[in-house]
């Protein structure tokens, strides 16, 4: 029996004749970082979807923690500290790096209907704020306008911006993406050390950055899970060679 | 001290406002009360527009409820007390706004212009078409209210003097309101909000809600300039409410710049200064009117309070050595 965070059972979601989820349940375990792989078209970002709140599912099941969560907002999922980043860069263009921090870290106050004084004064955000900017790696940039930085640099503000919500787990969807590789390493430094308390659920396409960082990972192919086990495990596997790492026999 | 410098012109605007009275006829301070009205109309519909990012086309449902609950609760009146009627225009348009934000908020972009719209002309057609509130005719108001404390009055509408610092002081108060309210925790969200809801949303925040208190908000403070208007013309009719209305005050925070607090009030003046003048220089004069629109939506895509930056910089760019950090969003 191990200890999950959170699990999905059955999980379904078809849009129109294509089923990008098909009949999905997994465990993920407390404390692990959890890869999911799976060539473009797979079904990892809809299943991320699913998970946040950004899709609902057509059947099945999604538990948080022994909570079912299946059919919640993205804002309350959120609330129960479920952080994600996105693919695509999702942040508010026109404002600071330093704002964009701060509109995360403000939505753990307990009600932002505060209409008297000056946001600036919460300590607690403000620290907050800082601690997500210094571990994404973006103190130095905080006046930035979010649409004059590097797409690297959007890149960890996105991930900073989850962290500033101070999540339990973190589901990235593809965190490296377009990133130079200065910048991947200290990214995945980052997701390294993030795992030492946190749960995370990570969707990456660097394979050297999975292994390194994994100690699960699932493989998915149209929607369906092919494989899911430990690193060796999937190495190992035949179907997986065949599916996805697809080179053959003499692959590995 | 940077901060009581970028705010000189805005202080200095006030002070020549404070003492134009004293040197204005009374022509002019009723034209100028008239402005600071529509001013106040329009920097509430900013705050739906330029920082939530709600894009009403129905706000003058609450400029003419403001209007319309001081004329029929008092159209028979002996005496009007201010204390009684202000709150009265001011209650009745917030709960017109909780009902009619209430639905609309669920919808977003086209549809949210539509349905403000159609809500908005719905109210119109219930005032046109029944003959107890005077139909398309209004109603007229023969008093104008008093503040008065025990029996000694304090503060008469009915001098154009006191009319004017009256709504000067309105427009002042809201103007500091909505600062106030910008900078605290609930400004980020709605400034959040109008840059990238879905985001707002998967950080935690319930942004419905956040919605419907600005729009709830902006609706009050229009119902008070209706209440201004009514007080200030004496009459009220369903012309308050005609989209008309809506669309003037929308061209007016466009032409001054939404997302300021100051560019409402801009285009106020050069809105209705242009209305008032270009008549006595020309009787086409609705096609010039129209070209300097144009052209301001053109050359300053950002309202005509962009000029003043724009101003600001090509007399500081001589004496200046190397570029300038990139400045942070705006406040």
């Amino acid at each position: 029996m191990i200890d999950s965070v959170l699990r999905t059972v059955r999980l379904n979601k078809s849009f129109g004749g294509l089923i990008a989820t098909n009949n999905v349940t997994l465990e993920f375990e407390r404390g692990q970082v959890h890869a999911i792989i799976g060539p473009n078209g797979a079904g990892k970002t809809t299943l991320i979807n699913l998970l946040s709140g950004d899709l609902l599912p057509d059947d099945g099941e999604i538990l948080f923690n022994g909570r079912n969560i299946t059919n919640l907002p993205p804002n309350k999922i959120s609330q129960l500290g479920i952080g994600r980043s996105y693919q695509k860069t999702n942040i508010f263009a026109e404002f600071s790096c330093y704002e964009n921090c701060w509109v995360a870290a403000q939505s753990r106050l307990n009600t932002s209907m505060r209409f008297f004084r000056s946001a600036h004064q919460l300590k607690a955000v403000v620290e907050r704020t800082e601690r997500a900017l210094e571990l994404c790696g973006l103190s130095s940039r905080r006046d930035s306008k979010a649409s004059a930085m590097s797409y690297g640099e959007q890149r960890q503000l996105e991930i900073g911006m989850m962290l500033a919500t101070e999540p339990e787990l973190l589901l990235l969807d593809e965190p490296l993406a377009g990133m130079g590789s200065e910048e991947s390493l200290q990214v995945i430094e980052l997701l390294r050390r993030l795992a030492a308390d946190h749960t995370l659920i990570l969707i990456e396409h660097d394979m050297d950055a999975v292994f390194s960082i994994a100690q699960r990972l699932t493989v998915m192919v149209n929607g369906r899970i092919l494989e899911t086990g430990s690193i060796e495990r999937i190495r190992s596997s035949q179907a997986v060679q065949e599916a996805y790492l697809g080179v053959g026999e003499d692959a590995v | 001290m940077s901060a009581l410098i970028r705010s000189m012109p805005l202080l200095a605007a006030l002070l020549a406002l404070v003492l134009f009275p004293q040197f204005g006829s009374e022509y002019y301070v009723g034209l100028v009360s008239r402005i600071l009205i529509v001013a106040l109309f329009a920097l509430s519909l900013d705050l739906l527009i330029g920082y939530t990012g709600l894009v009403s086309f129905g706000h003058a449902a609450f400029y003419g409820i403001g209007g319309y609950a001081l004329a029929i609760a008092f159209q028979d009146a002996s005496v009007i007390p201010l204390w009684q009627a202000l709150p009265l225009s001011l209650a009745a348009a917030a709960f017109a706004a909780l009902v009619i934000g209430w639905i609309s908020i669920r919808t977003s972009g086209v549809y949210f212009i539509m349905l403000t719209l159609a809500m908005a002309q719905m109210f119109f057609y219930f005032f046109f078409e029944s003959p107890r509130y005077g139909g398309d005719d209004g109603i007229f108001l023969f008093l104008k209210p008093v503040l008065m404390v025990g029996s000694e009055d304090i503060l008469k509408l009915d001098q154009e003097n006191n009319f004017y610092y009256f709504a000067l002081s309105c427009l002042v108060a809201s103007y500091l309101l909505l600062l106030m309210i910008l900078r605290a925790p609930f400004g980020k969200v709605i400034k959040a909000i109008k840059a990238n809801e879905h985001r707002v949303r998967a950080l935690g925040y319930s942004t419905s809600g956040y919605k419907l208190v600005s729009f709830v908000i902006a609706g009050t403070l229009a119902g008070l300039a209706g209440f201004l208007e009514g007080v200030h013309s004496g009459y009220i009719n369903p012309s308050y409410m005609s989209w008309h209305e809506s669309g003037i005050c929308i061209a007016i925070v466009v032409l001054g710049g939404m997302g300021t607090l100051y560019g409402p009030i801009v285009g106020a003046f050069i809105i209705i200064l242009l209305q008032n003048f270009l008549p006595e220089l020309t009787e086409h004069w609705q096609l010039l009117f129209g070209g300097i629109i144009i052209a301001v939506v053109l050359f300053l895509p950002r309202g005509a309070t962009s000029l003043y930056p724009h101003l600001r910089e090509l007399i500081r760019r001589p004496q200046r050595g190397e570029r300038e950090p990139q400045e942070a969003a705006d406040d």
